[in-house]
């Protein structure tokens, strides 16, 4: 039965990551946008901290295909984690992605590993290495190779935005073993920092989610062991393989939409407290024609504010019920990285010179929130998925 | 009480009342929608099959002539999106009465029940309606300019109301009125001789529904008819019903324009291909799809709040800002995905973009 009401346990949950976002996040937040690539040492509260690392594990069980539903829908760990995200992006989204032990490369590690590749690196901090310089949403095109050679992968090629490249202790790196076959040819291996070849050629300096540090590796005859290869060793020759790495972002995509709707609600909640420092009284019942121009503006932010949340956490919560949520997880990123964007943009509009200064955060809101429309798949390719879903057309049909 | 689940799919019985308020829109109103809107008139049997589904009437207890069963927001938001994505025009007019009874059944005292609400509950469908809107720019539903001045055990009523369904074949109103700085709700009868129904109004959209003015001229109401003896919260309640219900009816059109343009965009080729296959139109298309999605969540989102005891005012009041905008937005879309097929009147965009200019402008024309 339809009840979008949070219930209590949600609540709570929601309400005690507020508390450490606020507490611990928030007050450290601009120290560590000005302080690019320091690590923030405060973060390490976080380490034993099971509800974004070890969850992670867990969702494996009630993702596997072929299992059977559960009897009773259920919130499960990919609501936790949207619902947390938001709280803890609230905060700050760069320390959300620097979270000890909660990479990228965790959840591919929690979601395709072997029992003896859990016991390896299941407490290691894994981040993601993807993208290369000539591959960016076109992530079947990487050119990193993988030559197996006796008992070890020797890897090739060079990954750029590597987000945590300095902090993680291990990379999962996409490469080829077959570049004849295509996607199928794609897999991903663990690589682990003190491997000879394997180097952080540089950090990067962006835009905006400064305290998350991002890098570029290089790898140049680089070794790792054969059982490194990420999940089963058989080479799929079709493209089953890489339709398997790819299905990680039908979790992930929602989690970034998430972060995008912290970073957005912190905007918002900054600008309300300032409208209503000014007498401006919010009180959600004027007919729109009888309300200034920036009470309007207000109101609209947060109703696409509420239809971010929404669309967010029906994904997740699809997620954690078995459901097959490609669609939907693509709607959320769709909506919210391009909504966070406008209403970051919006605020700082509506706070005047409040907006532009560096006393204040949501200058930094604005630089941050952008990335969310980026990652994990542009807008551009969201908005590809979505239609060709709703228009049944093949990625040959609608390019 | 037991909390309830948190979720996002449908019951049995609520996936049931969705799939046969669907099937029986197709069969009553697909096809004919056009006809209606050109002749500017539903007809009567269609608003009779509606009310036989027994939707409406089937939450007011027995006592009063229904069948007392459980009220649920949520459930009329499913029917007014599925009447909606068949036609606005008809779904306001299968609902207006509920505008009057729900509001009695919630807030109406014992007496105001029992006289009123079981003359409406028989076989036949018998109108009764709401009169909220006013005809100025800056209406607001919060600041109503329609007075109600207390004069021993009566009030008298002043001022002018828009926008008022099925006004005249109603047997009374629900009428919006300040009283000192609040808005109260009356009932009004139809033969009271200080209300005066106007000329059938004419409008950018809604063709099939008839709306009139109705004015009110030092009408005299007995005290006894204020909605919920003292209760202020009615009318708040009123509000947040009735914005729910235009968020649902928003969704309703606006899917209706989105399948639309779908469906065509595939069909027609230019440049030896679907428009479909151009980003430009997919484009459009993905977010039409998302954006009413979106509507529909944040309806079920509201509606769930009020389902379950709690105050919905500012997700109702978010919700109805969101569906007008979002509405226009996607209905516009609709109009230009067809391009100048989109201009004329054979295909129901051009309809659904007219109809969905009301959702933002109007207040008080269905509830949930």
């Amino acid at each position: 039965m339809i009840n979008l009401d949070m219930n209590t346990k949600m609540a709570e949950f929601r309400a005690t990551i507020n508390n450490l976002s606020k507490s611990v996040i928030r007050p450290i937040s601009r120290k560590y946008d000005e302080d690019e690539h320091v690590y923030p040492k405060e973060l390490d509260v976080f380490r034993s901290f099971s509800i974004l690392g070890g969850g992670k594990k867990k969702k494996k069980e009630s993702e596997e295909p072929g299992k059977s539903k559960p009897a009773a829908r259920k919130i499960g760990t990919n609501m936790a984690m949207v619902l947390g995200a938001e709280e803890l992006s609230w905060g700050d989204a760069g320390m959300f992605l620097s979270l000890p032990n909660a990479g990228l490369g965790n959840a591919a590690i929690a979601a395709v590993a072997t029992e003896e590749q859990h016991e390896r690196f299941g407490s290691k901090w894994a981040a993601m290495a993807i993208t290369e310089p000539g591959s960016g949403s076109d992530s079947g095109s990487i050119t990193t190779t993988a030559r197996l050679d006796g008992d070890e992968w020797v890897l090739n090629g060079e990954k750029i935005f590597v987000t945590c490249a300095d902090r993680c202790d291990v990379v999962v790196v996409w490469a080829t073993v077959d570049k004849k076959a295509g996607k199928g040819g794609i897999k991903s291996f663990i690589v682990e920092k003190d491997r000879p070849g394997f180097k952080l050629e540089k950090l990067e300096h962006k835009l905006g989610i400064r305290s998350s540090d991002t890098g570029t590796f290089v790898l140049s005859d680089c070794r790792i062991p054969k059982n490194n290869l990420l999940g089963s060793a058989e080479v799929q020759t079709a493209t089953e393989g890489f339709k398997g790495v790819m299905k990680t972002f039908d979790n992930t995509r929602p989690l970034v939409a998430a972060m995008a709707l912290g970073v957005a609600r912190a905007a918002i909640d900054f600008t309300r407290e300032k409208l209503e420092e000014s007498g401006i009284v919010l009180d959600y019942h004027r007919h729109p024609n009888c309300m200034s121009s920036l009470e309007k503006e207000f109101y609209i932010m947060e109703g696409n504010l509420e239809a971010m949340r929404l669309l967010t956490w029906r994904a997740a919560w699809m997620a954690d019920n078995g459901d097959f949520n490609n669609l939907e997880a693509s709607m959320s990123k769709a909506k919210a990285g391009r909504c966070g964007t406008l209403i970051t943009h919006k605020c700082c509009e509506l706070l005047g010179p409040l907006g532009f200064s560096r006393e204040h955060l949501a200058e930094k809101w604005m630089r941050d929130s952008k990335i969310m429309d980026i990652f994990e798949g542009t807008g551009q390719i969201q908005h590809l998925i979505v239609a060709r879903n709703v228009l049944e057309c093949s990625s040959k049909e609608l390019k | 009480m037991e909390e309830k689940e948190f979720s996002f799919a449908l019951s049995e019985e609520q996936g049931t009342m969705k799939e046969t308020v669907a099937r029986l829109m197709k069969d009553l109103v697909a096809g004919r929608a056009h006809d209606m809107d050109e002749k500017k008139t539903i007809p009567a049997e269609c608003i009779q099959k509606i009310r036989d589904l027994g939707a409406m009437i089937s939450v007011i207890p027995e006592e009063y002539g229904g069948y007392g069963m459980e009220y649920s927001p949520i459930m009329n938001a499913l029917i007014l999106e599925e009447l909606a994505a068949a036609d606005m025009g008809v779904a306001i007019a299968a609902m207006t009465p509920a505008m009057f009874l729900l509001s009695l059944l919630e807030s109406g005292t014992e007496e105001q029940k029992k006289k009123y609400i079981p003359p409406y509950c028989g076989g036949n469908f018998r109108p009764c309606s709401a009169a909220v809107n006013e005809p100025r720019f800056r209406f607001d539903p919060v600041e109503l300019e329609t007075r109600a001045q207390k004069k021993g055990s009566a009030y008298i009523l002043n001022g002018t109301k828009c926008f008022v369904p099925m006004a005249k074949d109603a047997g009374h109103l629900l009428v919006a009125a300040d009283v000192e700085g609040t808005p109260r709700l009356f009932i009004v009868s139809s033969d009271n001789p200080g209300m005066k129904i106007g000329e059938r109004e004419k409008n950018l959209g809604l063709y099939a529904l008839d709306t009139y003015s109705v004015t009110f001229d030092a009408c005299e109401v007995p005290a006894a008819d204020m909605m919920g003896g003292g209760d202020p919260g009615c009318y708040e309640r009123f509000l947040q019903k009735s914005r729910i219900a235009m968020s649902a009816m928003a969704t309703g059109l606006s899917r209706a324009s989105f399948e639309y343009a779908k469906d065509y965009s595939r069909e027609r080729v230019q440049f030896g291909e679907p428009i479909a296959s151009r980003q430009a139109v997919a484009f459009m298309i993905a977010e039409m799809a998302y954006e009413v999605d979106a509507m529909r969540l944040m309806t079920w989102r509201a509606a769930s709040l009020l389902e379950n005891g709690k105050d919905a005012k500012r997700e109702s009041f978010l919700a109805k800002l969101y569906a007008g905008d979002m509405t226009m937005k996607i209905t516009d879309f609709g109009v230009q995905v067809l391009g100048g097929h989109g201009f004329v009147r054979d295909h129901p965009v051009e309809r659904y973009y007219r109809n969905g200019r009301g959702i933002a402008i109007l207040e008080g024309m269905a509830t949930v």
